[in-house]
């Protein structure tokens, strides 16, 4: 629908994260996920008379990395606002937001557009506020509110509208989710809530300079929800202006279940929030010194990682872009690399092929993290050990990786238990190979005859009655040997 | 009625005891009952805590106010205790802590005894708005006696407490204090801490004191006095002793005149009582001028955007919702919301939300509320420059002596000017005290204000001091 050539979409994102501070914003109640409702509250939290609210620094350290991360002016001095409305899981009767003088302005980040082109998207502000609580309709019981939330930190990075196509506000929000990550200042998850995005979406003619109006769609909760609901919101503005309609400014709620956009109530709309200094709070002020050790203490970005992969591991460009493409996967990859014994290029690479395949395979039939992967990276790091000193072979190390999985033991103590040592010794190998030719004396004159596949046949052969434990390598080299030696003799 | 030091010296000489006063004041309480002072009184509670302070005297570990008792305005948080503020929307809310001047209070061994009357939500001048029913002026009691803290003056002038804390927002401490002839000291604003205090207008809300003598009003300044980490806007300024500076004289004090506050408004009397209390200062060394404040005419218009721009937002959590008043049988959120909120607030607590969610409200923030901010500015560098050539100025506290109740309760413009020289202090952010400065005809009594600097709370309080005993 979105596809119409004469047409261009603008679009901005409003990206919201929840912060990952161990307590909330202006009180010292704890943010943890998932608690008995409304037991991590306080007096401050629950908007009780007489009751004041006290900055969280965390709060503060957190935005200013994700504004120096994306290059954004940080302020000196930065106040708080209150954006007034009631709602029964607002217990103040306002947020406390930022509105006038936010702490970041004017920074951006890089895409990587599908043309392989890289694309700067400008970040028009990064602000600091705090969530609301959750209100739960039940039917039986009227409408329930669960506090817990209230006040747990969020940061609102609001993008220029630079971005010309669902696919690149869906890029711009993974390379958000990706700072944010990166930094550990949100999780990112935005099935949770942990990372909410709303868009502002206009569409004009090709070679149009200004913007057409606008529509605010709400509700982009999932990564899959992003491109499929702004498709069908630029659908629906070409539509209209193709049958000569104007388009109207308004607030759209995203229908996941229908797949419609559906405009919100006008009443529920129409609000004046009536922003001013919230007077209970003093300004931020950020000084240079502040801001110069957050700057130091940034961690390395997945670009950063993607090229010294690329650079210092001798890694393909594309095991670098999956290992960097979240930070627990870069993370693990690190610390597996740390505890190899050889450090070298072939074991870099062992090391790529094996979590790229092995450890994600795993990590998605579970459907768990890699944070929550049950193999730690040191006891990895031995099985690949054991591989790159030959004490097993890659195909035994499948067998032993299963068993690590559902075991707490080392890879050593379950390749000994399971006698699962790889054979290594030459004369072993070579009477189970002198056996092997004797019994299959036809399909020997035929290699000899020219027929090359045998040889396969006969190495299979030769690992079968060895149980698979016979040193690949050394079995390829001794029938080679051999097979050459009957040649010369015919 | 008692001062702190007298009860210090009784203490000492064992004429009286911690409890024998507290009993003295709830009989007080008691036979005064008409004047509709307190909404709660804590008898037991207080008697236990008076015999507790009792030991510690015996013991020689007693704090610093030990003997004193102490009322507390009923818009502060004690822990455990209903916190009406005056309203019918928070008739049953128990506070579960203690604000954090009670807590100090507390620590430095004043008794707490009851909680006073008040214009609801510390919205008034004559305590006559509070949802259960009007305070009486004592002596005169078809007259108010002023407010928002009216319930906090009479305890201290009819001697149902030592002293009382209240809380002054646009001169809520200093006009009653005034109307009942005692002394009323509202501190820099950031110089105690505001946890615990039930906010009208945040940035203009302060704690202060109202005792018999300046000297009392020092005593408990020193206990609350001090940044509070649960409030981030109290000033980590150090903390003086300010009983130390008083019992001075007042040579070369360098005292300011502010023309604009003695103008066709002013009631004669008062003209001329707290121009006595001028000439005197002068007789004794002090260097008068005259001095000018040229946005005084702008004080109360600046007052009322802001603080009630304030207001509307820190009421909003008043909904019925969670605690407080709810209208039952509501059928919708709106009508909850609504009903609760019509029934709950009294008149003049709506007209003040109505008042500053329109000054806030999209298309008049900047006619209204930025530009008020703006004039506040420009209240406060007149002060500034007032202050580079004068230590403190003298005014009169209000325009008049306490009217009687019912008399501006229609005018709500006349009950807001009664306030017109006290608010610049609020606006400024600036200490001012008021003192007891004769009567008029009626008798009724007359309060002067003396302003100081921002933290300079020692000068207005060692000129109070002067003059109260050399008066
Ligand atoms: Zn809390």
């Amino acid at each position: 629908m979105s596809s119409n050539p004469q047409y261009e979409p603008v679009i901005g994102l409003e990206v919201h994260a929840q912060l990952l501070t161990e307590s909330k914003a202006f009180c010292r109640c704890s943010t943890s996920f998932g608690d008995e409702p409304n037991s991590n509250v306080c007096p401050v939290c629950l908007g009780l008379p007489g009751v004041l609210p006290v900055l969280n620094m965390n709060v503060v350290e957190f935005v200013l990395r994700m504004g120096l991360a994306t290059h954004c002016t940080i302020a000196e001095r930065s106040i708080f606002a209150r954006k007034n409305y009631f709602y029964p899981d607002l217990p103040k009767g306002y947020q406390i937001s930022q509105y006038e003088e936010p702490i970041c302005t004017g920074g951006f980040v890089e895409i990587e557009t599908e043309s392989g082109k890289k694309k700067k998207i400008g970040i028009t502000r990064i602000h600091m506020e705090e969530d609301a609580g959750k209100s739960i309709h039940d039917l039986d019981v009227d409408t329930l509110v669960d506090v817990n939330r209230c006040g747990v930190p969020l940061i609102e990075i609001v993008s220029e509208p630079d971005l010309r196509s669902p696919r690149e506000a869906y890029l711009f929000l993974h390379k958000i989710r990706q700072i944010v990550t990166y930094l550990d200042i949100c999780d990112g998850n935005m099935e949770e809530g942990s990372l909410r995005c709303d868009a502002n979406v206009s569409v004009r003619r090709k070679m149009e300079t200004r913007f057409g109006t606008k529509t605010e769609v709400k509700n982009l909760n999932s990564f899959r929800f992003v491109e499929k609901a702004l498709e069908y919101e630029i659908g629906r503005q070409i539509a209209l202006l193709e049958e000569g309609q104007k388009i109207v400014q308004e607030t759209l709620l995203w229908d996941a279940a229908q797949g419609v956009a559906v405009p919100m109530r006008s009443k529920e709309e129409a609000h004046d929030y009536r922003y001013f200094p919230e007077p209970d709070l003093v300004p931020v002020m950020v000084g240079k010194d502040w801001i110069d050790k957050i700057r130091t203490s940034l961690p390395e970005f997945p670009s950063e990682r993607h090229d010294r992969y690329i650079a210092k591991l001798g890694l393909p460009k594309y095991d670098a872009e999956i290992l960097t493409a979240e930070k627990p996967l870069a993370d693990y990859f690190e610390a597996v690399i740390r505890h190899l014994k050889v450090k070298n290029a072939e074991t870099w690479k062992i090391a790529s092929n094996w979590t790229m395949t092995e450890v994600l395979r795993v990590v998605n039939e579970r459907h768990i993290t890699v944070t929550g992967f049950p193999v730690g990276p040191e006891r990895f790091a031995e099985m690949i050990n054991l591989i790159v000193d030959g004490t097993i072979s890659g195909k035994i190390a499948k067998d032993v990786f299963e068993e690590m999985l559902t075991s707490q033991e080392g890879p050593k103590a379950i390749v000994e238990k399971k006698g699962l040592v790889q054979v290594n010794d030459a004369s072993t190998i070579e009477n189970a190979i002198d056996n092997i030719l004797t019994k299959y004396e036809g399909q020997v004159r035929e290699f000899l005859g020219g027929k090359q596949k045998v040889f396969g046949f006969l190495v299979g052969e030769t690992m079968k009655v060895m149980k698979g434990r016979a040193n690949p390598s050394i079995v390829n080299e001794i029938l080679k040997k051999k097979l050459e030696g009957k040649k010369e003799r015919d | 009625m008692k001062s702190f030091d007298a009860i210090k010296s009784e203490l000492a000489s064992g004429a009286s005891t911690c409890e024998s006063l507290t009993r003295e004041y709830l009989e007080a309480i008691d036979r005064a009952k008409h004047l509709n002072a307190f909404l709660s009184v804590f008898a037991e509670e207080a008697h236990g805590q008076a015999r507790a302070v009792d030991r510690k005297i015996r013991e020689g570990t007693a704090g610093p106010l030990a003997g004193m008792v102490v009322s507390i305005k009923d818009v502060m948080c004690v822990k455990g205790h209903r916190v009406t503020c005056g309203s019918k929307i928070l008739e049953e809310f128990v506070a579960p802590y203690d604000a954090t001047a009670v807590a100090r209070l507390r620590k430095a061994d004043a008794v707490i005894i009851g909680k006073t009357n008040m214009d609801e939500f510390a919205m008034g001048s004559s305590t006559e708005n509070s949802a259960f029913g009007r305070v009486k002026l004592p002596g005169d009691e078809s007259r108010v006696p002023g407010g928002s803290s009216g319930g906090s003056a009479v305890a201290v002038k009819a001697g149902m407490s030592t002293v009382s804390l209240g809380t002054d927002t646009g001169g809520s401490v200093r006009q009653p204090a005034s109307f009942t002839g005692v002394v009323g000291l509202k501190p820099t604003y950031g110089r105690v801490s505001r946890y615990g205090l039930v906010a009208f207008a945040s940035s203009f809300d302060q704690i202060g004191p109202l005792s018999l003598t300046a000297r009392d009003s020092a005593a408990v300044l020193n206990v609350i006095a001090g940044h509070d980490d649960r409030d981030s806007t109290s000033a980590t300024v150090p903390v003086p002793d300010f009983t130390a500076g008083l019992n001075k004289d007042v040579k070369g004090l360098r005292i300011g005149v502010p023309k604009e506050y003695f103008d066709d408004a002013l009631q004669e009397e008062i003209r001329g009582a707290v121009q006595k209390k001028i000439d005197l200062l002068r007789n004794h060394g002090a260097v008068i001028s005259e001095v000018t404040l040229p946005h005084t005419a702008y004080t109360i218009a600046t007052y009322y955007i802001l603080a009630t721009a304030e207001a509307s937002s820190n009421l909003a959590r008043y909904d019925g919702a969670r605690y407080g008043y709810r209208v039952k049988g509501a059928k919708s959120l709106t009508e909850m919301y609504t009903r609760s909120r019509s029934e709950g607030f009294g008149g003049e607590v709506k007209r003040r939300i109505m008042l500053g969610t329109y000054v806030l409200s999209a298309g008049y923030y900047d006619a209204y509320y930025r530009k008020g901010q703006k004039v506040r500015r420009l209240i406060k560098e007149d002060f500034d420059n007032a202050f580079l050539r004068v230590d403190c100025l003298i005014t009169p506290t209000s325009p008049s002596t306490a009217f009687k109740a019912g008399e501006k309760m229609d005018d709500p413009l006349q009950m807001y000017l009664s306030d017109v020289y006290t608010t610049s202090a609020n606006l400024a952010g600036i200490p001012g005290i008021s003192i007891p400065c004769g009567t008029d005809r009626q008798g009724l009594p007359i309060g002067l204000q003396i302003l100081g600097k921002q933290f300079d709370e020692e000068t207005i309080l060692r000129a109070a001091d002067f003059l109260e005993t050399s008066g």
